[in-house]
């Protein structure tokens, strides 16, 4: 469970960061890009305040 | 039920122990990427859609502002690697307290005031530009960044709201402060880089080659804008090395890095010098030059992100403000218990959070930002000088470090002395040469304090020699 959360989180980040360069290729419209950005960030912030913070906990 | 859940808050907000009045336990310190995250998340803030645009704003050439940052933020970093984290590990006190033992109570209340004061205005401009976001998402008027009153009571009321979540959330100290922070911090710096990406071929930017034209004739054109200064590369490297000095060789960050487990975790500031001071305000820089080439000549932080990244840049403006005023609020409700020590911690950081709330309700925190770091700077790191005098060197040259405690005084001479003559040279300096930029006299008000506290204790210490004293302290 926890490593499906956190794979889900990464996809986020994936989706937020990746979108942009297609963009910049100018295969994909600003529009679509601020939508996907927006999946993207609602990924990651629904699903990492699930373990982020265990795991920096086990790190300190 | 309500009654029994009030009573548990209460209970819990109570037995926090935040460690202000003694040093860190061995147990409780942290890893470095718990530093990691906080120091991240920290400098990568609501004020990076401000600080970015402000270099476009005043006309930086585009080889001022990379090259300037990148000197800048190194010197930053090495401030806190060398200079403020040996002193926290060291003492693992807050500068606070700290100086309470150096300088006595009666000065030590004055600085927790001037310092208190300081963060409320930092804090405000966090929460102003939190609220940006809001107005964006309501379809509320935002001010601008050259705006410096409130556009409408509904500006206000929505400021409010913000500023009270902050400060309720600041409340619970540190372990929930780097919770909070640890969601977004790895989150905000890609919606930054993303929305950058994705603008650049708003300024006529399609490949890699065409990057370093643009950014020279259309980004950071260095022309600035109607009304504003000129910033050239000292501007930019100065402050991009001093905007956050009042927490590196002003030492405020001891209340941070007393918590690590070597010195060495200073080095933990680069991720948020390099990530958030210099990715982020060329990421920010970019995107207002696209605000500006679509016709909006006064842009708020809100609009500048909402333009290039839609709703999660305008999460990410709500949520980076929030991330940077949540540590400010709860250093400065340090710095007041310091002044009301009976008091509990967390209710002093309610009313400094109902503070900066109130003072957020004017844009001119924002738009005069720059300013307002250069005087923080001058004000707040004179202090900081002095503490590293008297921790590092006092020994060495055999005086007694810690004066007031080992004297039982309520006022040190030489630090008052050190401190408003620092200041006063400091801010002399700045209107014998004309300078734009307070920041410029920062640092040599700095070393003005180091020399005048050595000097200043040489010659007091000597007229009343205390050796009993000195071996007691030693």
């Amino acid at each position: 469970m926890r490593m499906s959360l956190k794979m889900v989180s990464w996809l986020g980040l994936v989706l937020t960061l990746l979108p942009s360069l297609f963009v910049f290729g100018g295969v994909l419209s600003l529009d679509t890009f601020k939508n996907l950005v927006l999946g993207g960030s609602v990924l990651w912030l629904a699903t990492a305040p699930f373990w982020i913070n265990q795991d920096r906990s086990r790190e300190s | 039920m309500p009654v029994a859940r009030d009573a548990h808050s209460k209970e819990t907000l109570d037995t926090i122990d935040e460690f202000e009045r003694e040093p860190v336990p061995p147990d409780e310190v942290k890893g470095f990427k718990s530093f990691l995250g906080m120091v991240a998340g920290e400098h990568i803030a609501g004020t990076e859609f401000v600080i970015g645009p402000l270099f476009v704003l005043h006309g930086a050439g585009a080889r001022d502002v990379f090259l300037g940052l990148l000197v800048g933020n190194l010197l930053a970093t090495l401030s806190w690697t060398l200079v403020c984290a040996p002193i926290a590990v060291k003492t693992r006190l807050t500068i606070f307290f700290q100086l309470e033992r150096i300088s006595g109570f009666s000065l030590v209340s004055i600085y927790n005031a001037v310092n208190a004061l300081l963060f409320c205005v930092s804090a405000s401009a966090m929460i102003g530009v939190s609220s940006s976001a809001i107005g964006v998402l309501l379809g509320l008027p935002t001010p601008g960044l050259t705006d410096l009153l409130p556009p409408g009571p509904v500006w206000v009321a929505s400021v409010a709201v913000i500023g009270l979540v902050m400060a309720v959330v600041a409340t619970y100290g540190f372990d929930r402060v780097s919770r909070f922070a640890n969601v977004f911090a790895p989150w905000m710096p890609l919606i930054f880089l993303t929305g950058a990406i994705a603008a650049l071929p708003g300024l006529g930017v399609t490949s890699v080659a065409d990057f370093w034209p643009a950014a020279r004739e259309k980004i950071w054109t260095g022309v600035p804008q109607a009304g504003q200064t000129k910033y050239g590369f000292w501007h930019v490297m100065i402050f991009a090395w001093l905007c956050n000095s009042a927490m590196h060789i002003g030492l405020t960050d001891m209340s941070i890095y007393r918590y690590a487990r070597k010195a060495s975790y200073g080095l933990a500031s680069a991720a948020g010098m390099f990530i958030g001071h210099y990715m982020a305000w060329v990421a920010s820089g970019i995107l207002c030059a696209v605000a500006l080439a679509q016709g909006n000549v006064n842009p708020s932080p809100g609009e500048i992100a909402h333009g290039s990244v839609g709703l999660a840049g305008v999460i990410c403006v709500l949520v980076a403000g929030w991330t940077t005023a949540n540590p400010t609020i709860y250093r400065a409700g340090l710095a007041i218990q310091g002044l009301l020590p009976r008091f509990k911690r967390w209710k002093l950081t309610m009313i400094v959070g109902l503070t900066a709330t109130v003072l957020a309700c004017f844009p001119a925190i924002v738009s005069r930002l720059d300013q307002f770091l250069g005087i923080y700077a001058l004000v707040g790191i004179p202090i900081g000088a002095i503490v590293l005098v008297d921790v590092s060197l006092f020994r060495r040259l055999g005086l007694t470090p810690n004066l007031a405690s080992v004297t039982g005084s309520r006022f040190n001479v030489a630090v008052a002395l050190a401190w408003v003559g620092a200041i006063a040279v400091g801010y002399g300096l700045f209107r014998y040469t004309g300078a734009d930029f307070f920041f410029f006299m920062a640092l040599p008000g700095w070393f003005v304090a180091a020399f005048l506290y050595l000097l200043a204790s040489v010659i007091l210490q000597r007229r009343r020699p205390a050796p009993a004293l000195r071996e007691e302290a030693a």
